[in-house]
């Protein structure tokens, strides 16, 4: 396109900078050698030496790498299993249920899918002693509920991509069911269910107000531990531990996005490849 | 023989119901169920027993004194007009802001194009948390920011007006900005989505009839991303309207949102069944909204 459009790029412009300068100042500050985070007094690394060496602070994140991990691993096969479900039967008794159910969840506010949570588990652990208490195990399970959601949309909008006619093919030439999935469906649709994975993993590690509700005493994990320093204030020790998890998960995601992009090309590439040699 | 019957059972109905299945369960005993509960819980009688309520018994096996409480006590009503016309003004000023960057998007070079897309993006994937808390340290009284504007204020306004700080936290004010904030990408990207698909011949065509830009906006390119406004708009308001986070770190604490009001019911006052009520009436409250969405979601992505 010839034309400037001053405006649009002006307010483009303004919209990334108001994206990025809370970020970059965050991150600035926690360069920061005063005591006061607000207040610049000279650069000074002490406060990341603080944070690696807080047992508190590394035992948090430990336990949100192992509730993530755990998540998000269980997530995705439900969450690939109800995608595909919902783009491969489209019949069957109790599917407005299920795709209000898988929806749901989405739009639901935290604070009440955190709060119906809670109480479930205390009725369920007065009533059959399971779970006595709330910890590792229930933080789990809410995450793995609200994120499975979350891959089965993402999985759901692959398949409807996905090619129906090789999974038929294989049919006819005499594969079972549940063949056709592992050796057709989820090798195509297998891009999807990585990132359904991340978003996944990425959703649990960053969760507050349903981790707040389903924990119990000893059970802090490293959104917690920052919600509940961050309520009283801005201190420079959260400034550096916000700017290591903000570059690890920005670079992160750049690289990812990168391998991704890449794979997409190539696939592309190979298609093309394959359809020219049918001609 | 019956072995192949098996067989045949195991393909058509077996695996079918094992797929289905797996998943429905477990949506129904995590997620359905907690929330049957809660339905229940709106109408029991809060008790000072542990777990703190009651049903039946010496206690009416289904009261509406919450619900009753929630239409006449105005610290209920108060806080929900907080919370809709927080995450109003919150939906405008992201479409305000979104929709030049959406539009700005489809207009620039591929190359720029997957990097401002990936920038956009990118924030989803961090903190949610921490990208609240980054406003925080920005509209602290002493943060450079604060006295950037301080001064420039000081410096635009007669002498009796000027201020030594200018009060940006705990207020709605600091609500709306950062909920501006952390929801932009809801509002950018199926704006975006609705955008891109545009046909851009058709603004040429307009063009060549003799309409100027301005005109060629309003009368072309603006119906025609509708879809993508309304569904953008309910992915904004929609979350802003329960949000608890924001509130809690920014906010106001003398007029609360309704999503902190469901957090401190609970946690504070003990009165599970109050909680649960307004729950229930908040999401009462957000049914036409989700079901504008899921009408107009389909037509923003064009499947119909």
């Amino acid at each position: 396109m010839k034309r400037r459009p001053t405006f649009l790029i002006s307010v483009m412009i303004f919209g990334f900078a108001f994206f990025y300068i809370p970020i970059l100042s965050m991150i600035v500050y926690s360069f920061n050698a005063s005591r006061l985070a607000t207040v610049w007094g000279g650069f000074s690394t002490k406060w990341y030496v603080a944070l690696f060496t807080n047992d508190k602070v590394i035992d948090a994140l430990i336990l949100s790498l192992k509730i993530a991990l755990v998540s998000a691993t269980i997530s995705t096969i439900l969450g690939t299993m109800s995608g595909i479900v919902l783009a491969r039967y489209t019949k069957f008794r109790g599917r407005t249920l299920f795709s209000g159910l898988v929806t749901a969840p989405l739009i639901m506010p935290e604070v009440i899918t955190g709060i119906s949570l809670l109480i479930f588990f205390i009725l369920l652990g007065n009533w059959i002693g399971w779970p006595a208490s709330r910890g590792f195990t229930t933080i789990t399970l809410a995450h793995i509920t609200f994120s499975a959601v979350f891959v089965t949309t993402i999985v759901h909008a692959r398949m409807l991509q996905a090619d129906r006619a090789i999974e038929e093919a294989a049919m006819d030439l005499g594969s079972r069911p549940w063949q056709v999935m592992f050796d057709i469906t989820l090798p195509v649709i297998s891009p999807a269910i990585l990132s359904g994975w991340l978003l996944a993993f990425t959703i649990s590690l960053d969760d507050v107000v349903i981790t707040a509700f389903t924990t119990g005493p000893g059970s802090t994990t490293l959104p917690l531990l920052i919600w509940s320093k961050v309520k009283l204030g801005v201190t420079p020790d959260i400034n550096a531990l916000a700017t290591l998890m903000v570059v690890t998960v920005g670079l992160g995601v750049v690289a990812a996005g990168i391998i991704m992009n890449r794979a997409e090309k190539r696939r592309q590439a190979e298609e093309r490849l394959a359809f020219q040699r049918n001609d | 023989m019956t072995r192949a019957t098996l067989q045949r059972w195991l393909d058509d109905k077996g695996w079918p119901a094992f797929l289905i299945g797996l998943p429905y369960l477990w949506l129904v005993v995590f997620f359905l169920l907690p929330f049957l509960v809660v339905v229940v819980m709106s109408v029991a009688t809060k008790t000072t027993t542990a777990p703190p309520f009651s049903l039946g018994g010496e206690h009416p096996w289904i009261s509406l004194d919450t619900y009753a409480r929630i239409l006449t006590d105005g610290l209920y009503l108060r806080a929900f007009l907080t919370s809709l016309v927080n995450a109003a003004i919150a939906t405008f000023f992201c479409l305000l802001i979104g929709y030049p960057v959406a539009l700005g998007l489809t207009r620039v070079s591929h190359s720029w194009r997957n990097i401002l897309l990936m920038l956009v993006i990118l924030p989803f994937w961090t903190s949610f948390l921490l990208r609240v808390y980054a406003w925080m340290g920005l509209m602290g009284k002493t943060s450079w920011f604060n006295v950037m504007l301080t001064d420039a204020w000081n410096f635009l306004v007669p002498i009796d007006w000027a201020v030594r700080s200018i009060p940006m936290m705990h207020s709605n004010f600091a609500v709306i900005l950062v909920m501006v904030y952390t929801y932009l990408p809801f509002m950018i990207l199926p704006l975006y989505a609705s955008l891109e698909r545009l046909d851009p011949t058709l603004d040429e065509a307009a063009m060549d009839l003799g309409s100027r830009p301005a005109r060629v906006f309003l009368d072309v390119t603006l119906p025609q991303s509708i879809p993508g406004i309304i569904a953008g708009g309910m992915l904004v308001f929609i979350p802003a309207a329960g949000e608890l986070v924001i509130p809690t770190l920014v906010g106001d604490a003398g007029s609360p949102m309704i999503g902190r009001l469901i957090s401190d019911e609970f946690s504070q006052a003990k009165d599970w069944p109050m909680a649960a009520a307004i729950a229930v009436a908040l999401l009462v409250l957000m049914v036409g909204p989700t079901m504008i969405y899921s009408r107009y979601q389909a037509k923003a992505e064009g499947s119909t």
